[in-house]
């Protein structure tokens, strides 16, 4: 998409370069899509030699129709319950086959993984194989039409949660594969892309099983002006509902851009990350406490483990 | 030659991946199959065979994990029974709607509830619509030889389809037989290298099952028929070469015993066939005209070939060890269907149902069977067109 | 040493597909509302390249953001992560 001259250098800016070449444009995801943001990063640190094992969700049908295909990289789709089962196996051939600088990346939905996929990934990650397992989290199965999930959150509206909303707080799938004892997992946003990428630079280095769950929010399903995604990424975060870590040697590492809202009066109140959201409009205010206490919890749990 | 041991069937599968030189086997351990899984986890820790296991954690991800092993470019394997094919079946269609070389053995056993460990061919029968190439051994010989040769077939590129190779839990599973084994370097010359039509291991960046629009899905699954119809042809010949190679030829398709001027003739598939062979020789030395015909692959289904043998006979009975509810036993439907491509004036036919949860049937009641349905023919009389056989 | 496999293609019709600009068309007449730079306000912090969910925007050394209006679906992310305001959407003819 540029030409650069070869006589004068350039001087470098700071951005991967293989960014720019991976994620076509002109794919078919909504406007405002975290998906391609996340592709983006991921095509930094792993460039083409990445494989991506696909269920059904999303992503599915953002890489567009055949014969043609939106990224510049390998992707396998796959049935929805199975994204790390067949990673395993992508990841098993390579090793005896002895091919090792490509990187086999489990990416699914918060369905495929947290919900349906939830026995697959719970063996691939007790057997330990060398690949990467990221959940990209936009709360609902969206590809359907915004159907509620396990990480949808308390109080949100959804199609198969119309007008009560959802009455369970959302499953904490990092807190799962921590409890396998994988040695990486981490949590990311879209909206952190820099955190995103070191996150993934320290991954590619372990060998193992590692997870990292993705915070994408959906302008579709959440209900909000396509231009707020990353806005909405970030006041997850200084509200302290999102919390950005990892977790490898035994112990959490919080991440930079959640350290300050380790105390409570430093995050944001919670309204304004719930106001922006139209699947939060007909939320209630002993609903909200209910979801401050939730965030609360979460921290002191995060603490104990630092 | 080759050496002569006593192998059970489900021993029988698992030597014969290790002469195929498998590169990854995914399974999972159900009831008959378990002895396959142990075998090869124990030939694999003792360094006899170069492979990776992964021990999954259900049949659903070891159809999966095999499937993604098998896109990446490794021979890949599995084997299962009964409820864990059941619970494999979206990927049984998968894989070969992704058109990538595979192998599975099933270890054929009834379906639940309720809970019934025994064999017959439900499990097996409930996968003939995927476009899988679908054979059935009679003895663990041919076990051995069926699952060495699946490779073969799987991997041809006229063919690109996976394999699955069906025998009786128990009745040939735990059951020992002698099996000859062949010699590796002659195997490792016949077989060659795994090939396949794509692979996905990151040189170059491809994608597979991206949604295609009507036409162009339609198209691909022509392919598959298309393919089914060339594995005729090369089931046909690697039979032949295997038996120039290895000393044992079955005849392709079917195998034919007793048929030289049959005016009857018996149908069946699997290890029940050996009681029915010594049935119909039997009847034979009382004066029955009767033969065997014996269907090693039910998909592609030989239609061709039976009617080869059958197009003059008086009639032709067929023996089902699974049923379509509703319907009639899925072997007779498909022959029926087949003999129609080449005329309106069928011989008579007639479907016996039996065996199923694993009720035993002996050469016996094959030959009550036989007999009673000769004798109405004889007599000018048209036998039942549909029996469900049971005794107790 | 890494173990070959033999690919012997056969020309049949398989779900493969292949890596292509523009899968779902030129995503740019899904506008209704449409980015422009204001080069001067402009820092060149890559931030609207590094968010952009198209891939459609390159910032020049020399010059600055330049945007690939064939494919640029208007979302606006450019727009709201920018942080000297020199990005704005307009509405589209």
């Amino acid at each position: 998409m540029t030409a650069s001259s070869p006589q004068s250098p350039k001087p470098r800016p700071p951005l991967p370069y293989n960014m720019r070449e991976v994620v076509l444009p002109g794919d078919a995801a909504c406007p405002g899509c975290p998906i391609p943001m996340a592709w983006k990063v991921l095509s930094a640190v792993f460039g083409e030699k990445m494989i991506l094992v696909i269920p059904a969700c999303c992503s599915s049908v953002v890489v567009g129709a055949y014969p043609g295909n939106s990224l510049k990289a390998s992707v396998v789709h796959v049935a929805f319950a199975s994204a790390a089962a067949v990673a395993s196996g992508i990841a098993e051939a390579l090793r005896k086959r002895g091919i090792t600088d490509v990187q086999v990346i489990a990416w699914a939905g918060d369905g495929g993984t947290a919900d349906i996929g939830m026995a697959s990934l719970s063996g691939a990650a007790e057997r330990n194989h060398d690949i990467i397992y990221i959940m990209y989290d936009n709360e609902a199965y969206m590809n359907t039409g915004i159907q509620r999930s396990s990480s949808t959150p308390y109080g949100a509206w959804t199609t198969t949660t119309p007008i009560i909303g959802k009455t369970e707080h959302k499953k904490d799938v990092a807190k799962i594969m921590i409890a396998h004892g994988v040695p990486y997992v981490a949590t990311a946003s879209v909206a952190y892309p820099h955190d995103l990428y070191a996150k993934l630079q320290r991954a590619k280095k372990i060998r193992g099983f590692k997870f990292i769950h993705i915070h994408a929010p959906c302008p579709v399903g959440w209900r909000f002006d396509p231009k707020y995604t990353v806005r909405i990424g970030k006041l997850a975060v200084e509200t302290g509902l999102w919390i950005l870590y990892e977790y490898y040697d035994g112990k959490i590492h919080l991440s930079g851009p959640s350290r300050p809202y380790i105390d409570p009066k430093k995050r944001k109140p919670i309204v304004e990350y719930l106001k922006l959201q139209g699947r939060f409009k007909k939320i209630t205010e002993d609903k909200i406490k209910e979801i401050e206490k939730y965030v609360e919890q979460h921290w002191e749990w995060i603490k104990r483990h630092m | 030659m080759g050496k002569l041991v006593a192998l059970t069937g489900n021993y029988a599968v698992a030597y014969a991946a290790k002469y195929a030189r498998v590169d990854v086997i995914a399974a999972y351990p159900i009831t008959p199959q378990t002895s396959i899984v142990e075998k090869l986890a124990e030939l694999i820790e003792s360094g006899e065979l170069d492979a990776i296991m992964i021990r999954v954690e259900s049949e659903h991800s070891a159809l999966a994990a095999t499937f993604g092993a098998a896109i990446a470019g490794a021979r890949a394997f599995t084997a299962t029974s009964s409820q864990g094919l059941l619970y494999m079946h979206e990927f049984v269609h998968w894989t070969s709607r992704a058109r990538i070389p595979a192998v599975m053995a099933i270890v054929t056993r009834a379906l639940a509830p309720p809970w019934n460990i025994w064999p017959d061919h439900s499990d097996f029968m409930d996968q003939r619509d995927a476009g899988w190439i679908m054979g059935f051994a009679m003895d663990n010989q041919e076990v051995f030889d069926l699952t060495l040769q699946a490779f073969k077939i799987s991997e041809d590129p006229r063919v690109y389809l996976p394999v699955m190779i069906g025998l009786e839990g128990f009745i040939l599973g735990h059951t020992t037989m002698p099996v000859e084994l062949p010699e590796q370097e002659v195997v490792d010359q016949w077989l060659g290298p795994r090939k396949q039509e794509y692979v996905i291991d990151g040189k170059e960046p491809l994608a597979l099952g991206n949604l295609a629009w009507p036409e162009d899905t339609e198209e691909m699954f022509m392919e598959i028929q298309k393919a089914m119809d060339n594995a005729k042809k090369v089931i046909k010949e690697v039979d032949e070469e295997y038996g120039k190679l290895f000393g044992r030829k079955y005849g392709g398709l079917i195998q034919c015993i007793n048929c030289e001027d049959a005016k009857y003739f018996a149908v069946s598939m699997g290890a029940w066939s050996g009681d029915l062979i010594e049935a119909v020789n039997k009847l034979r030395e009382e004066g029955y005209p009767i033969g065997v015909i014996r269907i090693r692959f039910c998909r592609p289904f030989p239609y061709e070939d039976i009617w080869e043998k059958v197009k003059n006979s008086k009639g032709v009975i067929v023996f089902d060890r699974s049923i379509s509810f509703g319907a009639w036993g899925p072997l007779f439907t498909d022959l029926v269907t087949g003999l129609y491509h080449y005329t309106n004036n069928l011989p008579i036919m007639s479907n016996v149902v039996a065996g199923i949860g694993g009720v035993n049937i002996t050469y016996n009641d094959f030959a009550k069977l036989l007999t009673s349905f000769i004798e109405t023919i004889e007599k000018g009389d048209k036998p039942p067109v549909f029996t469900w056989y049971h005794k107790r | 040493m890494v173990k070959e496999v033999q690919i012997v293609k056969t020309g049949i019709k398989i779900p493969l597909a292949k890596p292509k600009v523009g899968v779902a068309g030129k995503t740019g007449f899904w506008r209704i509302t449409k980015p422009i730079v204001n080069y001067d306000k402009c820092v060149k912090c890559f931030l609207c390249e590094i968010y952009c969910p198209v891939n459609v925007i390159r910032v020049e050394p020399d010059q600055g953001p330049v945007i690939d209006y064939d494919y640029c679906k208007g979302c606006g992310v450019c727009v709201d992560v920018c942080p000297t305001g020199a990005l704005e959407l307009i509405q589209e003819e």
